[in-house]
């Protein structure tokens, strides 16, 4: 029996903008173990990174806010906590890594210092203790010469290197969670080999929970232990990492998993057309009356296009806001 | 390739100056592509791969003359290029076309999508107006967008549908040869699928020859006929699709395809991921340029430079492993 670390129920997040409200996350909920890594996987817009910031309350507002729903970390609302409240949490018990290792560091502060920041605001230890602190985690994230480098500024370091200090800085408090927004998108594969199991590594060695957000399936596959795919806005699918490989229910990740080429399926002929996905991701700002895929959706029928599907439970601990579950007579064999 | 190929880079050589300026000379020479050589037949599909910095870009630059290389012989359907004219080249260079990979920065973003799919049309004043709207219409319909969005700006388009007019206007002057700089790279996964499929109908419909350089090793599997790596300016290994992941014979290529995370949970990758960063173009290492990153580096690889010989039939690999024939 893992605990609950954390849980968001029925998050709906709006953006206010000139077209109108726009709902980026809608209703969405899931939860993490401790220990555990949970992917979350879908397409530019489709509201990964927003979820992923309203668990640190860094949702600029306006234009944006938070419209209902409650995020439980440790049975604590962090919605409901004040602002100095979430202060402490950020960077001690939660912390973030970013996509740009490239932006996402101050460049006028040596990376030592950006390093040492979160000991000296949250445990208050001396500046001196802070930096050699800062040192050997610099070691631990495997910098070359780390112990030489505190004072060397972001623009020397390579986009792996600073990766590896967002790492370094994300984990000097040892925080229980850890949210990853694609953390190695930007960055080579090799480079993206080294990072990932550097993260995997610690994260088994610290005992930690990890949120990895991501659009590669590859890099879920290899990572996580169950993953919640998104669409517009909604949790479409959640399921452990086997059976959304193997047992794809709903025919978004169905369509995900077959549009990718796959390395090595090449014999030595033609390449052969992938099975693509028809038509583009709805804007936020439609209101769409039935379910978001449906005009994407070789299965849709009638009742898809007048009714939104709920997340219902097709399996042991996978569920998919699909009709089809309740009308499997129109899922149409593949062509 | 029993007839002559359409285009044949020998020996090309890229070096940018660092610092340096009207009267300061400079003080290091980046050395970003040194020695590439390779053919590409018609109607093939030719890859480049490899990671950032490794010379990719340059090189399919410089076969459009949009960068002026170093040294080298770039010959298109027989004729070498770099001794032309910047006159002569133009005739030249309508039969070949580039796909940027940013489908927002290559777009003018203050012209109509027909201003911008006819401006090849525009500059040879090779069609008149009305003309060159019919002839917008038909390569939208080619791309799959409406003849309604020709007045339309770049900006009401999402990123799929504007690389589609980055690809129509590539096509507007009937190009031979198009060099598709990471054409995919920053669409979704499902856009994707739309635009590789695309660019394969195109070429299976007008002939196409295509560079494709990315740095994502199963789309330019999936696409590509033959695959060349890029390692810190030079190609390591040059190898059929079929075998380029089944039986690489380079080091890096062997390094490079383990450290791709596979879309498949049962099969976890168990490789050892490459150490440490590509090393500086500006001082590259001695001998192999992969050689302080190699595990099976020996006492030949820092002093010599192996040669891209041939290993196997059609394969073809620079590294001093077996005799020149790599890892086996």
């Amino acid at each position: 029996m893992t605990a609950c670390l954390l849980s968001i129920e029925e998050l709906s997040v709006g953006f206010h903008t000139p077209e109108g409200t726009a709902r980026a996350v809608d209703r969405v909920s899931f939860s993490l173990d401790k220990g555990e890594t949970l992917g979350v996987v879908g397409e530019s817009g489709c509201g990964k990174s927003v979820t992923s910031l309203s668990i640190l309350g860094l949702i600029p507002s306006p234009p944006g806010t938070i419209e209902s729903g409650c995020i439980r970390f440790e049975g604590r609302n962090l919605l409901e906590l004040d602002p100095e409240a979430l202060r402490r949490l950020r960077g001690r018990e939660i912390s973030m890594i970013f996509q740009e290792p490239m932006t996402s560091l101050n460049p006028v502060i040596a990376i030592g210092r950006q390093v040492a920041e979160p000991l000296m605001v949250h445990h208050g230890l001396s500046r001196s203790a802070a930096l050699a602190q800062a040192g050997e985690w610099l070691d631990r994230v495997k910098i070359p010469a780390a112990r030489r480098r505190l004072e060397d500024y972001p623009h020397q370091l390579s986009g792996g290197m600073r990766q590896r200090v967002m790492i370094a800085m994300a984990m000097v408090c040892r925080p229980k969670l850890l949210i990853a927004d694609e953390p190695t998108t930007a960055l080579d594969v090799s480079i993206q080999a080294q990072i990932l199991s550097l993260m995997l590594d610690l994260k088994n060695e610290m005992g930690m929970s990890l949120l990895l957000i991501t659009h590669n399936l590859g890099v879920v596959a290899q990572t996580a232990a169950r993953v919640v795919v998104m669409y517009a806005g909604q949790v479409v699918e959640e399921a452990s990492v086997v059976d959304l490989f193997d047992r794809p229910f709903h025919p978004y990740t169905q369509g995900l998993l077959r549009s990718m080429p796959q390395l090595g399926a090449r014999r030595s002929g033609g390449g052969k057309r992938l099975k693509e996905i028809p038509g583009i991701v709805p804007a936020i700002t439609e209101t769409i009356a039935g379910c978001r895929f449906a005009p994407r959706c070789r299965h849709a029928f009638d009742h898809c296009r007048a009714k939104a599907p709920d997340l219902f439970s097709v399996g042991v601990g996978q569920r998919a806001r699909c009709w089809l579950k309740h009308f499997p007579e129109r899922r149409r064999s593949d062509a | 390739m029993p007839e002559a190929p359409l285009l044949q880079v020998t020996g090309l050589v890229k070096h940018f100056p660092l610092g340096g300026g009207v009267l300061a000379r400079p003080h290091a020479w980046v050395q970003a592509v040194s020695g590439v050589s390779f053919a590409v037949g018609r109607g093939e599909s030719f890859g480049l791969v490899g990671e950032s910095g490794c010379g990719k870009t340059t090189v399919g630059r410089m076969i459009l003359r949009l960068i002026e290389p170093t040294d080298g012989r770039i010959e298109f359907d027989g004729q070498d290029i770099l001794q032309l004219s910047r006159r002569q080249f133009a005739g030249l260079r309508r039969r070949m076309q580039i796909i940027f990979q940013d489908p927002y920065s290559s777009l003018d973003p203050r012209m109509t999508v027909e201003q911008i799919v006819t401006e090849p049309l525009r500059v040879d004043r090779r069609a008149g107006r009305r003309e060159r709207s019919t002839i917008a219409v038909g390569l939208l319909d080619k791309v799959g967008l409406r003849a309604a969005d020709l007045c339309k700006f770049p900006h009401e388009f999402s990123g799929g549908q504007r690389q589609r007019i980055g690809i129509a206007r590539a096509l507007c002057a009937r190009p031979e040869l198009i060099v598709a700089d990471e054409p995919v790279s920053a669409l979704d996964v499902s856009i994707q699928a739309q635009v590789i499929n695309l660019l394969q109908d195109l070429q299976q419909e007008f002939g196409l020859s295509y560079i494709f350089i990315s740095h994502d090793l199963s789309v330019v599997e999936h696409i590509c006929s033959r695959i060349a790596v890029m390692y810190l300016g030079s190609i390591v290994e040059l190898a059929s699709a079929g075998s380029f992941s089944r039986e690489p014979r380079h080091p890096y290529t062997v390094a490079l395809l383990a450290a791709v995370p596979l879309p498949d949970p049962h099969r976890q990758s168990t490789a050892v991921p490459l150490e440490g960063d590509v090393p500086n173009p500006i001082d590259p290492p001695s001998g192999c340029p992969f050689h302080p990153r190699c595990r099976y580096v020996f006492n030949r690889c820092p002093v010599e430079k192996p040669p891209l010989v041939p290993a196997a039939d059609g394969h073809l690999v620079a590294c001093w492993l077996n005799d020149g024939r790599g890892v086996e």
